[in-house]
């Protein structure tokens, strides 16, 4: 073994204390270092945090920024949603292979560039976008992929690209970033003009169980999607036994078309760490950890030090604000590359340096979560919310919204659309006056809620956004007229079969063979039967899954199955001659064909 | 009225679906009573000489022959049966399925311990079909009405089936005849 | 709390005790819920999803759900039927079965299920995926092409062996069982006598030598169909 690699895994355990809770940070320097996690390194890291070797291969297998296989120095992954696709990340994947040489999935000759796809990265309303290693770069196009090429074979140093600098604090000199936040719609909540601290002052002067009242009075609901009362999971946290607890704010923000966290993280990073913060106050919990998704790296540096600010003004750490012992901090867990990790036992999983399998329930975070202390998972955009409450009281903040949906919503807007981007709306707006805001009025479907919310057409366009009629967790994606629906949910299935845990039958399995009923159809072998099929391998693979991920993939298969059945039946034809229209003899015998070097005489061409 | 014809063939199988049809024993001359036999290699019939009833496959598809047959079998019969599990999911042919062919050819015909092929030639003459890219199970060429699991079904799997067919009863095999083996 | 939770499984009452789960419960009382993944003595997880029933309405895994007072539990219905036969097929057509010459075969419980489920063929197609065979064990043998991904030999080597041998690596259709060893089964300490040589429900982990050794109309499931033991002590 090199003498460098197992020098460089000791100093690297020893920094995470040897410790295998930490797994997901260890694997990530020895990626990032290596550019894999070798057989070896593997050995030796099970070595130094005193487990099996296969526990650590099955960490370092289960998310896609890590590799046993090496990998190029330079990391790019291009973003392959539908969105991107949309925007014509297509020719651009062409641009980067011809520029590199490469296809994807393969490294260049000399071994300094890796091209790969990624999902979603949370750039739909600049897209197409690609990550260099930890930096993105935006609004691409095959000039700007020479460009880039060029550039990065300089130096092979992502952090030196040469782009221009976004808005706001994307152009701080941590952050140095060519993203921009696209804040078009400023509400009375998160964007407006708000006191620093004075949520958590007001928190200080009142007892755990009073602010847990004033949360519940405000009637706030997750924003992450489930929408589940923030008051209530508090209680149950703040209730559970046990001494130790912990506050986790959910920044994994993997679902297709969702970016306004991205945005919270930029720019509201200190009211979100005050919302934690009060959040800790309320359940009783010292120690609180934002789980980062690896796609938004590019953000922790940034994030560090706005939590060491916070520190150094004692609004983290011991005795906070002079209140007698109430001790809180925050960690950052960076994830690396896996939409499960969004769902929240699956966080938690990832957290302690496990695959992001999600657990089974009960017994539920609240109860055991974190290390099996309780544990209130929270979203970004729900903890943000936070401060507002305790600054400006309870009922101020349901004064707009919806009766059964108080407040504003981030909504991140993407698609055919003039104007993509963050807008912040009172809930029970309208699908249709949202279209208007957006400039897509020619819209014919709308995905509210990303891939796992659901589909909808103009048929729905009266209908209202909130928790009791569309709920959406941000995601709004536009269709224009001319797309084809079966086709977008066919990727939105590659988009799931791809991010599956696998932990469970009909998810793992399922999934695969609605996408492959849906390439049967997309390529004119549909028939009539096979939407029956559709429909009831969906429902099962609803109804038998393990986690929200599988209760919900099939959604954009069942959504459009029932409001674009037309775009199926036109594509779908009943066989009358008895032969499997999948069967292509010309494809079965092209390889006999060619190895004996003539042609079929049975099936004459 | 005529009695209504019933056909047979072995594609990619052993034919130990078809022994198991004869295995039905005395109750072949029930059947016989029955139904007459047409293409088949039971009587050596081999063209159809028209419409069939029953048309029992034993076998998947695994060159461009069986394909052949298996089509003109689905064009001269109004219910088509996969018998056994070669039919249904391809069987042991099948495992070759996730091997490239060239390698299956080169293993089979060069460097198989047991090869002994001094020309070092991969058989290739007109009269050989060609192999296809993976064996395909009968249901995935043509459309298969009833599947008959087994390797090789029981001589009372076959029976029951085909009374039931042949008298109009539903196919609805007890716990003791669904068996994969 | 009472001692004793009181709830109905499709209709006929059913007692158990706190902390059971549903389908200990059920066991007790002599109602089948089929399954696969679960296995007496190991923590049950979740991952084939047969189990699912209906509780006041919701589908959940009798598993691991615990029983509570006054629940509603539908089973036997013709819905989860269908949903139970769907996730039998997904299994057969996602990895390679061929019973025909599987040592396991009149004993899988793969196979037996779908026995018992009355299917005669998987409706999906068959997908063939690439799968490997690990045979370098003296008296093991892992055949990935029969794999379920229940989980049952993970649990067992890590909760009752102590050892850790087996771990799935990879996420979604691409998971598998891995061994803890750089390539082979033989680089690690696993015994044909531990625990996890003894819970695979299918053909996956066999003993090598073993081969066809129960006759043909003699092996467990080829008269009578898996639960029936279950079900004969139904109260
Ligand atoms: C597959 C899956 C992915 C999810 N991804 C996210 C996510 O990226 N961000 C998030 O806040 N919640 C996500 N959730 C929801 C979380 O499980 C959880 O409900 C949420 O973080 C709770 O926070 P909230 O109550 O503030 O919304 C996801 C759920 C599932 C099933
Ligand atoms: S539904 Fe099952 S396979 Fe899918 S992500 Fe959840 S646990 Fe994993
Ligand atoms: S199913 Fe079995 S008996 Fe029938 S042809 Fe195939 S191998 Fe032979
Ligand atoms: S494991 Fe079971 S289902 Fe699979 S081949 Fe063996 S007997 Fe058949
Ligand atoms: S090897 Fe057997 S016990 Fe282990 S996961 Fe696969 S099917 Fe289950
Ligand atoms: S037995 Fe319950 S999920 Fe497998």
């Amino acid at each position: 073994m090199s003498v460098n690699l197992t020098s460089a895994i000791k100093e690297i355990c020893k920094f995470c204390g040897n410790d295998r809770t930490r797994m997901m940070d260890i694997v990530r320097a020895v990626q990032q270092q290596f550019g894999q996690v070798s057989d070896e390194a593997m050995n030796y890291i099970a070595k130094c945090v005193n487990c099996h070797r296969v526990e650590v291969e099955s960490v370092v297998s289960f998310y896609v920024f890590l590799s046993k296989k090496q990998k190029g120095g330079v990391v790019i992954r291009l973003c392959n949603d539908v969105v991107d696709k949309m925007s014509g990340s297509e020719v651009v994947a062409e641009a980067f292979e011809k520029e590199l040489g490469i296809k994807f999935g393969q490294t260049t000759p000399d071994g300094k560039i890796t091209l790969e796809y990624a999902p979603c990265i949370g750039m739909c309303d600049q897209s197409p976008a690609a990550l260099f290693n930890d930096e993105i770069i935006t609004y691409l196009s095959t000039d700007k992929v020479k460009e880039v090429v060029a550039d990065i074979k300089k130096h092979y140093d992502p952090s030196k690209l040469k782009h221009r600098l976004g808005d706001g604090h994307n152009a701080d000199e941590l952050v140095h970033s060519c993203v921009h936040n696209n804040i078009r719609n400023k509400g009375r909540v998160i964007f407006a003009e708000f006191k620093p601290e004075a949520g958590l002052k007001n928190a200080l002067a009142m007892s755990s169980v009073e602010v847990i009242n004033e949360v519940k009075n405000a009637r706030l609901r997750g924003r992450g999607g489930a929408g589940f009362p923030t008051g209530m999971k508090w209680q149950f946290t703040r209730g559970a036994a046990g001494e130790k607890k912990y506050i986790i704010c959910n920044a994994d923000e993997g679902e297709p078309g969702t970016f306004k966290d991205r945005v919270l993280l930029t720019e509201r990073a200190d009211m979100l760490f005050e919302g934690m913060t009060i959040g800790g106050y309320a359940i009783g919990a010292d120690e609180g950890i934002l789980y980062l998704r690896g796609e938004y790296a590019y953000l922790r540096k940034f994030l560090e030090k706005v939590l060491a600010d916070r520190r150094s003004r004692n609004l983290l750490g011991k005795d906070i604000l002079g209140k007698k012992g109430f001790n809180f901090d925050v960690r950052i867990q960076m994830g690396a590359g896996a939409y499960i990790c969004g769902e929240e036992t699956s966080l938690i999983s990832s957290c302690e340096g496990l695959r992001g399998d999600p657990k089974t329930r009960p017994p539920f975070p609240a109860q055991k979560g974190y290390l099996g202390k309780p544990t209130s998972v929270n979203n970004v955009e729900t903890l943000c919310c936070v401060p507002r409450v305790l600054e400006m009281g309870a009922a101020w903040f349901v004064e707009v919204g919806s009766a059964g949906s108080p407040s504003t919503k981030l909504l991140s807007v993407s698609g055919d659309c003039k104007q993509p981007g963050v807008y912040e709306i009172p809930f029970g707006v309208k699908v249709s006056e949202l279209l208007k805001m957006v400039g897509a009025e020619d819209a014919q479907a709308l995905l509210i809620g990303g891939p796992s919310g659901q589909i909808v057409g103009s048929a729905d366009f009266q209908r209202t956004i909130c928790y009791d009629d569309l709920a959406t967790g941000g995601a709004v994606v536009v269709f224009g007229p001319e797309r084809d629906m079966v086709a977008v949910a066919a990727d939105y299935m590659e988009f799931f079969v791809e991010e599956s845990c696998g932990y469970c039958t009909p998810c793992r399995a399922g999934n695969v063979l609605l996408k492959k009923y849906l390439d049967k159809i997309l390529t004119g072998c549909g028939e009539p039967e096979d939407l029956d099929i559709l429909q009831k391998l969906g429902e099962s693979v609803k109804i038998t899954s393990r986690c929200g991920l599988g209760q919900t993939s099939p959604n954009p298969v069942l959504t459009t199955l029932k409001n674009f059945r037309k775009s199926y039946e036109t594509k779908v034809k009943k066989t009358t001659n008895g032969m499997q229209p999948t069967f292509d003899i010309r494809k079965a015998v092209k390889g006999a064909e060619t190895i004996a070097k003539r042609d079929s005489v049975i099936f004459v061409k | 009225m005529s009695k209504p014809k019933v056909a047979t063939a072995s594609l990619a199988g052993c034919f130990g679906c078809h022994m198991s049809v004869l295995d039905i024993d005395e109750r072949i001359l029930k059947l016989i009573e029955l139904v007459d036999f047409d293409k088949s290699p039971v009587d050596d019939i081999k063209e159809f000489t028209g419409r069939c009833a029953v048309g029992l496959i034993e076998g998947g598809c695994a060159n461009e022959e069986n394909v052949r047959v298996l089509q003109d079998f689905r064009r001269h019969c109004d219910v088509l049966i996969s018998v056994g599990d070669c039919a249904t999911m391809g069987g042991i042919p099948a495992m070759r399925n996730n091997i490239p062919l060239k390698e299956c050819l080169d293993e089979a015909y060069l460097n198989g311990p047991t090869v002994y092929n001094p020309s070092g030639i991969i058989p290739n003459d007109k009269e050989i079909p060609l192999c296809l890219d993976k064996v395909y199970p009968c249901h995935e060429v043509v459309k298969i009405d009833y599947h008959m699991p087994g390797c090789p079904p029981s001589a009372d799997t076959i029976w029951q089936t085909l009374v039931a067919l042949l008298t109009n009863k539903p196919v609805d095999l007890p716990y003791e005849l669904i068996k994969y083996d | 709390m009472s001692d004793q939770i009181t709830f109905t499984i499709d209709g006929v009452e059913v007692k158990g005790k706190p902390g059971q789960t549903i389908l200990e419960a059920a066991d007790a009382a002599g109602i089948y819920i089929p399954r696969l993944c679960f296995m007496k003595d190991l923590i049950p997880h979740g991952s084939c999803r047969v189990c699912t029933v209906f509780i006041n309405g919701r589908p959940q895994a009798a598993c691991t759900q615990p029983i509570t007072e006054g629940a509603i539990v539908e089973n036997d219905t013709a819905e989860l039927k269908e949903h139970r036969k769907n996730i039998i097929d997904m299994l057969f057509v996602e990895g390679n079965h061929f019973c025909m010459f599987c040592e396991k075969s009149g004993n899988c419980e793969l196979q037996a299920m779908a026995y018992r489920l009355g299917i005669s063929a998987p409706k999906y197609p068959y997908l063939f995926p690439k799968r490997d065979v690990d045979a370098t064990h003296p008296d093991i043998l892992i055949d990935r092409n029969r794999c379920i991904l229940c989980g049952r030999c993970v649990e067992a080597s890590r909760d009752v062996d102590k050892k850790t041998i087996f771990e799935f690596v990879g996420r979604g259709a691409d998971k598998k069982v891995a061994v803890n060893a750089n390539a082979d089964l033989k680089d690690t300490d696993f015994k044909a006598t531990d625990k996890a040589a003894d819970v695979c429900p299918v053909g996956c982990i066999i003993k090598k030598r073993v081969g066809f050794a129960i006759p043909v109309g003699q092996r467990k499931y080829d008269t009578k169909p898996i639960g029936s033991d279950i079900e004969a002590g139904k109260k």
